[in-house]
């Protein structure tokens, strides 16, 4: 469905330094750099696929989507949707695909969402019966009834990327790349969300490619996840094996029935918290079936529960690599 | 092909925005006003004399009535606002939002500026009503076969306005900002269209200046049409001139759009 091979975005920057004197500079000489927002990246996603599309701050996540949906003209590299080429925007590539930004949005500020809904359906030349019959689910799906008819800038967060979802989906796209649909969120209203998104997905086999630094979003919808980095390709495959390859480890909870001394449980693996009633230990993956036994041997556990960290955790040390990986690069330059 | 099948729901969308900026749209009228203000001027110099103009017309107090008035409805029907819509779409990156539809971005623009067209003939309707109880409608043409070229001439002054806006809107893909570049086509345009003042009281060398250049096709060839200065015979050919400019504009603005956008860099998000 998807095709990357060799993909590279380079954009020149103008630079310059804060105050006057610099920008009076700037005036008569320019001064610019290159920036490899996405560098040479390949990847295929298969049709009905749902992949995280995973990556640091300013890794090429939103250009590489931009690339995808044909919003922006590679410098070079291959690229194919569902064999079209994005960057020629033909009519029939841009029914099948639907790009949605966190921080963009389609739906008309000053009227209601319906009047986006109508607008969508004429330009997206969907046949009228259809489109009740799609918007009637979305509308019940997201529980939006009470919203459409209100102007949108009545709308508060929350409802309006309900309503801005709907918009981008009366249409019944088969490709979605979704940018940080649930930024700024409540938690509750991101359930909401992943449940609808992975319900729209099955039902329709579409396919998904999604960045959002919510990791739940990740792994509730996304089997299988990109990494990149500096517009690279840094990881590809399923999420467990990710975790797998960052943290090795696994988490072992203990609960006591007694006070245990921290001492005792660090024989097991490294302590993450101690109190006398509960333990959290860190072990290697195939150190868990010994530590187990021997802490239900040794010591007075009324519960116990083995888990992988928690995937913020896992991501926060990705990433957080990642950036001392630049930060040397740019010393040793 | 869709893109005609979704115009009518376009149209009555962008007539839905309008109603809401009623209130930006009446303050736009006022800034738009110049014409009357030219008026009171010019029939005040004209009733100390009468102007005589450079092709020997002379302009009485009534004659300048029906002139800015027609200039004022002219200037009304012919507006457009797209090179301030995409420059501001292009810096803020929500340009994004519209080429991911699959409709062309100058029909919506197309669109989006011929929906407010029902509340400008509102507008125009009171100025209708003045010239028509005024000195000035006797210095109107009563002729079917002129009123109907007007009403071309109208559809032409629109499309180099339009399409203008369009060209210098897609600059916006190439440099920074083109706002500059529409203040100094403004600028001309007030000076050469007629809109400030009739090109027949223009010194001879401006006003053969003024018919190579496209702002008389705007607002002057309209007015002259109908308020005597040119008779169907000298229209014919301003006329031809007048889509020539129309045409000419449209394929360089759907030149520069067509490279510009592969310029687009989508910023934000």
């Amino acid at each position: 469905m998807i095709r990357i091979r060799g993909l590279t975005k380079h954009y020149r920057v103008h630079k310059r330094p804060p105050g006057l004197g610099a920008a009076i500079r700037s005036v008569f000489h320019r001064e610019y750099t290159l920036v490899k927002a996405v560098d040479g990246l390949d990847f295929d996603v298969a049709r009905g696929e749902r992949v995280g599309f995973l990556g640091p701050n300013g890794a090429g996540k939103t250009t590489t989507l931009k690339m995808l949906s044909g919003l922006l003209h590679p410098t070079s590299g291959e690229l194919s949707v569902d064999g079209h080429l994005p960057q020629s925007r033909e009519t029939a590539f841009l029914k099948k695909i639907m790009l949605v930004m966190g921080q963009k949005q389609q739906l008309l500020w000053d009227l209601p969402p319906a009047e986006t809904f109508e607008l969508n359906r004429a330009i997206y030349d969907v046949p009228k019966d259809e489109f009740r019959k799609r918007l009637d689910e979305l509308i019940s799906l997201l529980e939006i009834g009470d919203q459409i008819g209100k102007p949108t800038r009545q709308l508060s967060l929350g409802e309006r990327m309900k309503c801005e979802l709907a918009a981008a989906l009366v249409h019944g796209p088969r490709v979605l790349f979704l940018d940080e649909p649930t930024i700024g969120l409540d938690v509750s209203m991101q359930v909401v969300m992943r449940d609808f998104i992975r319900r729209y997905t099955e039902q329709f086999g579409a396919t998904l490619l999604l960045t959002s630094h919510y990791m739940d979003d990740v792994a509730a919808l996304c089997p299988r996840v990109v990494v990149i980095d500096k517009g690279q390709l840094s990881f590809d495959g399923k999420l467990e094996a990710l975790v797998q390859k960052v943290r090795p480890e696994k988490r072992l909870t203990l609960r006591f029935s007694a006070p245990v001394a921290k001492e005792r449980v660090a024989e097991l693996g490294t302590v993450v918290r101690h109190d006398a009633a509960e333990s959290v230990i860190q072990i290697p993956h195939d150190s868990v079936n010994g530590a187990v036994g021997r802490a239900l041997a040794e010591l007075p556990v009324v519960d116990l529960n083995v888990e992988n960290p928690p995937l913020e955790e896992v991501m926060s040390e990705l990433f957080g690599r990642s950036r001392a990986a630049r930060a040397e690069g740019e010393s040793a330059s | 092909m869709s893109s005609l099948k979704a115009l009518p729901t376009l149209l009555r969308i962008g007539f839905s925005e309008a109603i809401v900026y009623r209130a930006e749209m009446l303050i736009w009228v006022l800034a738009t006003t110049m014409p009357l203000i030219m008026l009171a001027l010019w029939t005040a110099v004209a009733e100390v004399a009468p102007v005589a103009g450079l092709a020997g017309r002379t302009w009485s107090s009534g004659s300048f009535v029906a002139y800015f008035l027609i200039v004022f409805i002219v200037r009304q029907l012919i507006s457009s606002w797209a090179a301030w819509e995409i420059n501001f779409e292009v810096r803020q990156g929500t340009l994004a939002m519209r080429l991911l539809r699959p409709i062309h971005p100058i029909t919506s623009y197309m669109a989006g500026n011929l929906a407010y067209l029902p509340q400008r003939f509102l507008v125009t309707l009171p100025i209708v009503v003045v010239l028509v109880l005024s000195p000035g409608l006797e210095h109107l043409s009563k002729s079917p076969a002129v009123w109907a070229m007007w009403a071309f001439s109208l559809v032409g002054g629109w499309m180099i306005t339009f399409f203008a806006n369009i060209a210098i809107g897609a600059l916006s893909l190439f440099i920074e900002s083109s706002v500059k570049i529409m203040d100094v086509w403004l600028a001309a345009f007030f000076v050469f269209s007629g809109y400030l003042f009739p090109i027949d009281l223009f010194p001879a060398w401006l006003r053969s200046a003024s018919d190579w250049l496209p702002f008389r096709y705007q607002i002057g060839v309209p007015v002259e049409l109908v308020t005597g200065g040119l008779t169907v015979e000298q229209a014919w050919p301003l006329l031809l001139r007048q889509w020539g400019w129309a045409l000419g504009l449209l394929m360089l603005a759907l030149t520069l759009w067509q490279v510009g956008v592969r310029r687009f860099q989508a910023v934000g998000g």
